[in-house]
């Protein structure tokens, strides 16, 4: 073993007993200090309830598909229209001029308004016009709002990772005859959308919490299940249910997201 | 005729001129090197007549056709001029044979098949066809630029401009990027460089153009320049450059 190695490993070890007994001290900490707490029974008797939490988990797996249902048609859709809206904000042409001007607006508009407030506008303000069914359905409007606001994010993000190719790469590729539109096309759009991949992940992320906003409007997801179930019991546990759900999801997707981001990083290099 | 002529053009970038006034013509199947100091206008000079950069002022003739009339479309003038840079920008994302491939395969109209075998016969011309299946940054900065080179001449052009193809290189790897040109310049391609190799532009020039301040200041012979240089700056500039 080298001097260096051997250092190295010296180092290592010192790091991991430090590491640990840290760790150690703090989950003890929480576990003494807690229950001291003067609310920590009833606070564990309506959160942490297991009797209600294996009673309603199923059901509330089951309600979770709503949410699944509303991010598979959703999240197309938002990927589609936002790289619409970003082709559009950067067209040339006098003539699409119009297009430019509706781009911007959308973007400026529905980054600027809250979810919420977008999913109550569209959800409540659409079907008041007297529509038939289906067409009255908060499913499709409460979907249109998420779609609306989340392209709004998505094409800026797509239009930042058209900025991040290179201008070189442009040139060389009108360089050899290709038109505006297939340099676009051909080399610019696919190096765009490979460089803003871990970003737009972390944009799925936030549709699959956001897609429980729609509850307010009607459709029982399962945060809405969680509360009906909250009343029926009247304890707190099926909330921390739909949260484990929504963790069992997010936490794996998360970890992907920061993997190609590190990925990234390192190929840049 | 000439088979690319310039007359007069000027290039602004807001008030700074970067060619100013430049006269130049070109005979079909010969090597034209640009020499002079960074910042002297070579490389926006190639880009102009690339149509890369739209020009101030004066006219570009290819084949006698002003090919500077201002909203013409470039895209016809680009597919007879091709060009090398100096920092390769191969497409990442496409291997080798791709990069070659795509330009002739939106605008050219040749069969698929037909076309496959004529960029791999390029490839296998210019000893890459082992490469033709890697991605860029799979090669050596060699075998890149002599990649970016295959893929201009894919589209089977008229005229081939040369941006510094080796100042981005390790010393060791220039030699393979010249033998390809003295190859294309065997062929006959017409070619335009702008270059600090002045060995290789000693010896493989027909015709040098020594730029200062966007101006041609002296043009002539190898010899000429390099052995009897008329002008005061043109001395100056080899004498530091050779050193």
């Amino acid at each position: 073993m080298t001097r260096r190695e051997h250092y190295e490993q010296q180092q290592r070890r010192k790091s991991l007993i430090i590491a640990a007994i840290s760790t150690i001290f703090v989950v003890v900490a929480v576990i003494i200090f807690v229950p001291m707490t003067p609310g920590w029974e009833k606070v564990q008797k309506s959160f942490f309830n297991a009797t209600v939490l294996a009673k309603t988990f199923p059901k509330l797996l089951d309600a979770f598909k709503v949410n699944i249902m509303i991010f598979a048609w959703s999240a197309p859709a938002i990927a589609v229209l936002g790289l619409m809206i970003a082709l559009a904000r950067d067209a040339k042409a006098p003539a699409l001029f119009p297009l430019r001007i509706f781009g911007a607006a959308f973007t400026d508009i529905f980054r600027g308004v809250p979810v919420i407030l977008t999913v109550y506008l569209i959800g409540f303000g659409i079907p008041g016009l007297g529509l038939p069914r289906p067409w009255n359905s908060p499913f499709i409007w409460g979907s249109l709002a998420l779609i609306l606001t989340y392209s709004a994010y998505v094409a800026e993000i797509f239009r930042a990772g058209i900025d991040s190719v290179h201008p070189s790469q442009r040139s060389a590729a009108l360089s050899l005859g290709l038109s505006e539109r297939q340099v676009m096309r051909d080399v610019i759009l696919p190096q765009a959308v490979r460089n803003v991949v871990p970003s737009q992940m972390n944009m799925l992320i936030a549709l699959q919490k956001d897609v429980s906003l729609l509850s307010f409007i009607g459709p029982v997801e399962i945060f809405r299940q969680a509360g009906v179930y909250k009343s029926l019991f009247a304890n707190f546990t099926p909330y921390v249910g739909a949260a484990i759900i929504f963790l069992i999801v997010t936490i794996p997707a998360t970890r992907y997201a920061d993997y190609l981001m590190a990925r990234q990083m390192r190929e840049r290099r | 005729m000439q088979k690319l002529e310039l007359h007069n053009v000027i290039k602004r970038f807001g008030n700074n001129t970067v060619c100013n006034g430049i006269n130049l013509n070109v005979e079909q199947g010969q090597m034209v090197c640009l020499i002079g100091a960074s910042g002297a206008g070579k490389s926006t000079l190639l880009r102009c007549i690339n149509l890369l950069e739209p020009i101030e002022d004066g006219e570009i003739f290819l084949d006698g056709k002003d090919i500077s009339i201002p909203g013409l479309n470039p895209q016809s003038v680009r597919s007879k001029i091709g060009m090398v840079f100096q920092s390769f920008n191969l497409f990442p994302h496409m291997t080798a044979f791709e990069n070659a491939i795509l330009a002739p395969k939106r605008t050219s109209g040749i069969s698929k098949s037909q076309l496959n075998f004529e960029i791999e016969m390029l490839f296998e011309r210019f000893d890459l066809a082992e490469r033709m299946h890697n991605y860029p940054d799979q090669l050596s900065g060699g075998q890149q630029q002599r990649v970016a080179i295959v893929r201009a001449l894919a589209m089977k052009p008229e005229v081939m401009l040369f941006d510094e193809i080796t100042s981005a290189l390790d010393p060791q790897l220039v030699g393979e990027v010249l033998d390809v040109l003295l190859q294309l310049k065997n062929q006959g391609m017409t070619m335009v460089l702008a270059t600090h190799e002045m060995q290789f532009a000693q010896q493989a020039a027909d015709k040098i153009c020594f730029l200062k301040d966007g101006k041609i200041v002296e043009e002539g012979s190898a010899t000429e320049i390099f052995n009897r240089p008329k002008k005061a700056a043109t001395k100056a500039f080899l004498t530091r450059a050779l050193k």
